[in-house]
């Protein structure tokens, strides 16, 4: 067969023996040398296990219950540690997610990327720091020679992902595992990053299993891909066969996500409220600059842009949370108080938050009715027998059943459902103006679609004002009326929804909507040339 | 490096002004206990007058805060003053004192701190075995016990029974650096014994925290042996507890030690407050707190300093 990995019948558990929960089970794969397989699914199908499995290597708990992995003859189910250490890193590589975490951060890149060399004796110390330089280099990073002695701290995520890939072709493994390698990247710098790793792929021959939940993305680096749900296997076909016609439902279903849009809004609203040449400051960092902004009543107004493009240095100067230096902030045409203590009663109520992660927003430690009653007696007086009337209907808004869920903790619930009791308690206030920091951004594609269709609803049964922060742009054209489009703290472009995505005016819009991955294999090639061109461009004024 | 000075500077600030305010808390204290220096001192058939008399000498009739300040001015431009007891000059008193302090103290960290922390990295290589379980149960045994009570048990073990070691720690007496180290061998066992299992659970937990992160799988994933992930990767990020539980430890060596001093008959410093405090003999009160509040300082000073500085990313931010 020549094969370089062989998947069988493969089951992973955790839990208790006697009553396992399974978290892959019957998995086939096979990966020939050289080959790129995609692994796509929502969290929680089991994907990311699959590709550790493919290291022969379980995270703690979990175990291979069943089935064999053979990576070129090598049973790595059965295999000792001691054999998996001298595969790990020199044969098989890992890309994990977040390069800002899985690089230690008490050590320079240079050091960590020499690690594994010097450990499987493939190069001696020096052989590595020039073999660095020379992957750091075709990973197109700056400066290579000296990028290598700087700590984590000091490179950014793009930067951090690349030198990671590099990290990870140190000692020229035959297979590389990259798990959800760009998922934490802005989408500019997400194709920069893609590039980078399939031509270094490709030049060495590696072969890759790319774990994503991203179809897009996958279908640019994979010759074959395979879907997965609930630890198993929905269906295998090379990339073009997926992508023009998926035969299992679910895996239509996943293509179809892209489908939900508002209606475009008629006519023109009042603006509720105002931003007049709102600046703001970290230590002498302007984060806002000038900022003049109409937000209209009862409409979705989006602020797109990169990290540290200022969005949410303005979500925390609306919410009083953060005083503007310079400007002001207006609230139906009168003056809001800089800060939310100053602030009244009413205004407090009128402007909520719903939050990026439910998780760290909400209190592991309460129920959901603490977590709804407190808000709701706080904001609303209201008492006793009222309240929990009022309780059951947020819940009921929410499309979750009281009786089922009113007396769980947070952690029993999940993500989608968190976030559904994050907009719960922002709607306790009964406000008529809702910020949502980047609140799909955590989900999956499915579940990011019905808080997304929730949203839609409330806001035609509540007349709710929402300015929408997110980084993703699909999630704009669903559910925006306006879009902002923000870069070093300032306004670049404003317009209807139509109107920015179908004739954008600035360079950098028109990069920003380039950057988003659209289905068909040829995408990241015109991608990077285009990105290329508009760079030149947007230097060039 | 300019906010490594600035905290080093304000925390040295911080500290002279902890040390007024300690010196002053001391001398309200002193004033507070009942019973008298002179009558103490001239003993129950001294007439009024020379009582007086005794007390005008040692300017002890001055209004309260008038000695205090009397002592201040002293103590700013070095002088520590008389011991009122003895007489003899405070910084005489304390130097042999506090040169067997250090020696005690010293002797146990050298020993206890190494072990503490190469025990406690072993414990989290090897979470949960017979051998992590032994030494918690072990290092919390030890903690369990009153310190006097392992000090007896010690005596009984290895003076009694065995004859190893001397009950009674007569560093002064001793000629040479082994001899002191055979003498005061019993008083440092018991103190390693307290002091070890803090540090111990503390750099366990501390490493145990750290595996969490992604980069320690990452670095599992790249082949590195388990032993090398603990010392390489976990550790450096674990630092700045396991420096700080060090830090208090040895400021307890220092400052907290005065049981045993007594059990061992140990001439070092806490045995010199005991008595100071119950002759009211405020100027050697005043000038072994003032060193102990140092101690603190600057060993909390110490470990917040050598925490940053394992922290690149602290340490770099100019």
């Amino acid at each position: 067969m020549g094969n370089l990995l062989t998947i069988r019948d493969l089951r992973l558990e955790a839990g208790p023996p006697r009553a396992p929960k399974v978290i892959l089970e019957g998995l086939d794969l096979d990966l020939d040398r050289g080959e790129v397989l995609g692994l796509v699914g929502e969290s929680g199908a089991g994907k990311s296990s699959a590709g550790l499995a493919a290291m022969g290597f379980t995270r703690d708990g979990v175990r291979i219950a069943g089935g064999g992995i053979q990576f070129d003859g090598i049973d790595l189910a059965r295999a000792s540690q001691g054999q998996l250490r001298r595969l790990h890193g020199r044969r098989i590589a890992y890309v994990a997610q977040s390069a800002a975490a899985s690089f230690n951060p008490a050590h320079r890149l240079i050091d960590q990327f020499a690690e594994g060399p010097l450990l499987h004796g493939t190069a001696d110390a020096g052989a590595a720091r020039d073999d660095a330089r020379a992957l750091y280099r075709q990973m197109q990073l700056p400066n290579p020679d000296q990028i290598g002695f700087r700590y984590p701290h000091e490179v950014s995520g793009g930067q951090l992902q690349r030198a990671m890939t590099a990290m990870a072709m140190a000692c020229r493994p035959d297979l590389i595992i990259f798990d959800e390698p760009t998922t934490a990247l802005d989408v500019t710098t997400q194709i920069e990053v893609l590039g980078a790793m399939r031509d270094i792929t490709e030049r060495y021959g590696t072969a890759a299993i790319y774990i994503t939940h991203d179809l897009a993305v996958v279908s640019q680096m994979a010759d074959r891909i395979t879907v997965m749900r609930h630890g198993r296997e929905v269906e295998t076909q090379p990339t073009q066969r997926m992508l023009e016609a998926p035969e299992e439902p679910y895996t239509r279903s996943l293509w179809a996500v892209r489908g939900i849009q508002k209606p475009a809004a008629t006519g023109s609203a009042p603006p509720l409220l105002t931003l007049e040449g709102a600046s703001a400051q970290y230590r002498g960092f302007k984060a806002l600059d000038g900022i003049d902004l109409a937000l209209a009543k009862g409409r979705t107004t989006a602020v797109v842009g990169e990290s540290g493009s200022g969005k949410s240095t303005l979500a925390k100067v609306i919410a009083g949370l953060m005083a503007p230096s310079e400007g002001r902030v207006l609230w139906e045409g009168a003056p809001l108080a800089g800060h939310h203590g100053k602030r009244d009663k009413r205004q407090l109520r009128d402007i909520q938050m719903i939050y990026q992660m439910a998780d760290t927003a909400l209190n592991p430690r309460h129920t959901v009715r603490e977590t709804l009653e407190r808000p709701v007696g706080f904001f609303t007086g209201l008492r006793g027998a009222a309240r929990r009337a009022r309780v059951r209907e947020l819940m009921e808004l929410i499309e979750l059943d009281p009786e089922e869920f009113l007396d769980r903790r947070i952690p029993e619930l999940s993500g989608g459902q968190k976030q559904r009791i994050g907009i719960a308690r922002a709607l306790a206030a009964e406000p008529r103006f809702i910020i949502c920091d980047e609140v799909t951004s955590a989900l999956d594609q499915i579940v990011a679609e019905g808080i997304l269709k929730l949203l839609i609803r409330l806001q035609e049964e509540l007349g709710l004002s929402y300015m929408f922060i997110t980084h993703d742009l699909a999630t704009v054209e669903a559910i925006a009326d306006e879009v902002v489009v923000m870069k070093d703290g300032q306004i670049i472009e404003a317009g209807a929804r139509a109107q920015i995505f179908e004739a954008p005016r600035q360079a950098y819009t028109r990069r920003l909507l380039a950057s988003v991955p659209q289905m068909d294999a040829g995408w990241l090639d015109r991608a990077r040339r285009d990105a290329a061109e508009a760079k030149s461009l947007e230097a060039a004024g | 490096m300019t906010r490594l000075n600035k905290l080093i500077l304000s925390r040295l600030g911080l500290g002279v002004v902890t040390l007024f305010a300690v010196s002053a808390l001391m001398f309200i204290g002193i004033e507070l206990l009942p019973g008298d220096l002179a009558q103490q001192i001239l003993g129950q058939s001294a007439t009024p007058e020379t009582l007086a008399a005794f007390r005008a000498e040692l300017g002890l009739d001055l209004p309260p805060h008038v000695r205090y300040l009397d002592w201040l001015a002293g103590v700013v431009q070095g002088d520590f003053g008389q011991s009122l007891a003895s007489g003899r000059e405070v910084t005489d008193l304390l130097s042999t004192r506090l040169a067997n302090t250090m020696f005690l103290a010293g002797y146990a960290a050298v020993i206890a701190v190494p072990i503490a922390v190469s025990l406690g990295l072993l414990a989290a290589l090897w979470r949960n075995s017979i051998f992590d379980r032994t030494a918690n149960i072990g290092a919390l045994s030890a903690i369990s016990m009153p310190e006097f009570f392992v000090a007896y048990l010690l005596i009984l073990v290895f003076s009694i029974k065995l004859g190893w070691f001397p009950t009674l720690a007569r560093i002064d007496t001793a000629e040479s650096l082994g001899q002191a180290l055979r003498v005061t061998f019993l008083p440092a066992l018991t103190l390693i014994m307290v002091v070890i299992a803090h540090m111990m659970r503390m750099t366990r937990a501390a490493i145990i925290n750290v595996l969490a992160a992604p980069y320690i799988e990452m670095a599992r994933l790249k082949g590195v042996p388990r032993w090398r992930v603990i010392l390489r990767h976990a550790l450096p990020n674990a630092m700045a507890p396991i420096i700080n539980v060090i830090a208090l430890n040895l400021a307890y060596l220092i400052v907290g030690v005065v049981v045993v001093e007594v059990v061992f008959s140990y001439p070092g410093l806490g045995q010199l407050l005991v008595d100071a405090v119950a002759s009211r003999d405020f100027p050697v009160v005043q000038a072994v707190g003032l060193f102990f509040a140092g101690t603190y300082i600057l060993l909390n000073t110490g470990a917040d300093i050598l925490s940053i500085l394992s922290n690149p990313r602290l340490r770099q931010t100019g």
